[in-house]
């Protein structure tokens, strides 16, 4: 069997290791040069400048903004992303009472899982263009048409410079909870009735069973749920491109790091500063990421 | 996905064999609690469910309608103008198709290629294994804003910026870290037996492969599969990135092309128009959805389980 070993394996890896050298690995490789470089795309020879392109970076303000909107989204968007989830899937899975000792889950609870579910298969670029139109300021817009009926007068979703975020943060959210309903339904699932039974033998009410045994044998899937929504808080780039005013305003109260790497790369050829911003986006998500995971490791409960 | 509807042996100890008044309680404060679930559920699938509704029914007013009638008030008539104006003048039809095409090709080789490196790295030993499973798997950390520019320069330097070959290709390459992460997982998980009896029979390694192993695979496959393709026909980022220059609006796809409707000035007279076009991309999502909802949840959650 040792016959034709290495040219089989050298055949079936090498159009997949070319392909992902020279689009992924080259281009990540890349990257992290031309931050050093104050190349603008046309000049063949291109000098290094160290680190100015991150000095001039720390000192732009868009930047702050930018990195200000992403702590903000941090925040909220998996807190209330999970808290909402966490809150529909333990109805749905626990909500229905007991019967013989045993929690069930409210009627319906399939339907409406599978209704929650869908914005996930939505677009987001589409789902911003949905909302542009929900949001809109003036009686064409579902929120507004809406107040216009009750007499209350337009609220400026977008344009607000203090509404504006917020607006696209409840879009995102909107659109994530389903998913995570999904998943920590998955993981309740799997979590044995017989230690809901006990609990409830013992006299525990809904709150404790959810709080002292839901939550503790959910938390790796918490886990992982946090550090998905926290990569996702770092992108928002559909939304905001599409849905803000004058693209990151009103008055860059919208923008993110996504946004500004793509406007300084094509509309204003600034290769290595883009580039630059790209490679702080990198290190700020992967200290997110492993920050996170080692913050919250819990030993995990053998079932 | 399995909810808990175990209807196993265990004793019921809270039965309504005794009909104390604490059971009668707790029966009560359950109703309670079971109501405010509903209503709880209710409004959030509303809040889902409200737009999208709110859409279609736009997308038969007229623009006047659009701003002087309620939100929720059905059309006075129910006219296709605006789907014809939205599929042609609007290029709905050729973005859905570009699409369509884009996606068809790029989930069909990330599939293929990425199962072959999956295979190999998942069952076979070699210099430089782990090496590789690395780095692919390493895709996994950065964020593809990192590559932007310098993406943009390799496709334009191979001659590939603007094209469907190097949108492609760009997918395929972008989806190879999950799906080799993932395959390889499922590759090492195949019991070795059917393999091994399959060599006996004198069958090549790339026979096996095909004819044995990929077949054993499929319930994998098929999760990735779904994965992959919702993951491309969504994806936003890469083709406003590659799919710019002259001439590239008759090549965008449907993300793109709507987003730019919505965004461009010019077109602004029109809103029915757009929710014509928004209505066309959302009705394939819904129809597909309902009737595989099943495999389209465990295999977009398939990620996040793993």
């Amino acid at each position: 069997m040792k016959h034709g070993r290495y040219p089989f394996i050298i055949g079936f890896l090498i159009v997949p290791v070319a392909i992902y050298g020279t689009f992924v690995i080259a281009a990540y490789v890349q990257a992290f040069q031309l931050s050093f470089t104050n190349w603008r795309g046309f000049s063949p020879d291109v000098s290094y400048i160290g680190f100015d392109n991150f000095v001039k970076l720390f000192q732009d303000s868009t930047f702050w903004k930018a990195i200000q909107h992403h702590i903000l989204l941090l925040i909220f968007l998996p807190l209330l992303t999970i808290i909402l989830a966490l809150f529909f899937a333990f109805l749905l899975n626990v909500g229905g009472g007991s019967k013989g000792g045993r929690t069930r889950g409210v009627w319906g609870s399939k339907f409406y899982r599978v209704v929650f579910f869908f914005p996930q298969l939505l677009a987001l670029a589409l789902v911003a263009v949905i909302f542009s139109r929900v949001y809109s300021s003036d009686d064409s817009g579902l929120i507004n048409g809406l107040l216009n009926q009750v007499g209350a007068g337009p609220v400026l979703f977008l344009a607000d410079k203090n509404l504006a975020l917020w607006s696209i943060l409840a879009v995102l959210v909107w659109q994530a909870v389903g998913f995570y309903v999904v998943l920590f339904s998955a993981g309740m699932g799997s979590i044995p009735t017989e230690i809901y039974e006990a609990a409830a033998l013992d006299g525990a009410t809904r709150g404790t069973l959810f709080f002292k045994v839901t939550l503790p044998l959910l938390w790796n899937t918490l886990q992982v749920a946090w550090v998905y929504l926290g990569i996702a808080a770092f992108d928002a780039f559909a939304l905001v491109n599409v849905m803000s005013v004058d693209r990151g305003g009103p008055d860059g109260a919208t923008t993110v790091l996504g946004l500004e790497i793509y406007r300084n790369a094509f509309d204003y050829a600034q290769f290595g500063y883009a580039s630059a911003m790209g490679v702080v986006l990198f290190f700020l998500t992967i200290t997110f990421a492993a920050l996170t995971l080692r913050v919250t490791r819990r030993d995990a409960i053998e079932l | 996905m399995t909810t808990t509807k175990t209807d196993g042996p265990a004793a019921s100890y809270t039965g309504s064999r005794h009909a104390t008044p604490a059971t009668q309680r707790e029966k009560k404060e359950i109703k309670l609690f079971s109501g405010f679930a509903h209503v709880a559920l209710a409004v959030w699938g509303l809040l889902v469910i409200a737009p999208l509704i709110w859409v279609i029914l736009a997308s038969f007013k007229s623009n006047a309608e659009i701003f002087t009638q309620a939100p929720f008030s059905l059309p006075s008539k129910i006219s296709f103008e605006t789907y014809k104006t939205a599929w042609t003048e609007a290029h709905v039809g050729r973005y859905f198709l570009n699409s369509v095409f884009v996606v068809a090709l790029s989930t069909a080789g990330t599939m293929l290629l990425g199962s072959m490196a999956a295979y190999v790295l998942a069952r076979y030993k070699f210099v430089g294994n782990r090496f590789i499973y690395y780095l692919f798997v390493s895709g996994l950390a950065f964020p593809v804003f990192l590559a932007l520019v310098p993406l943009f320069l390799i496709l334009q330097n191979l001659g590939l910026l603007n094209t469907y070959t190097g949108l492609i290709l760009v997918y395929i390459a972008y989806s190879l870290p999950f799906t080799v992460f993932f395959m390889t997982a499922f590759f090492k998980t195949l019991p070795n037996q059917i393999a091994e009896a399959a060599i006996v029979d004198g069958a090549s390694h790339t026979r096996l492969f095909f004819q044995v192993m990929l077949p054993m695979a499929k319930s994998g496959l098929v999760s990735i599969t779904i994965f992959n393709i919702v993951g491309q026909w969504n994806q936003y980022l890469l083709p406003v990135a590659i799919m710019q220059g002259a001439g590239a609006q008759e090549k965008w796809v449907l993300t793109q092309g709507i987003a730019n409707i919505s965004v461009s000035a010019g077109y602004q007279a029109n809103w029915a128009a757009l929710f014509a076009a928004l209505t066309l991309s959302i009705l394939p999502m819904i129809i597909v959805y309902a009737f595989f909802q099943r495999q389209i949840q465990s295999g977009l959650t398939a990620g996040a389980t793993k």
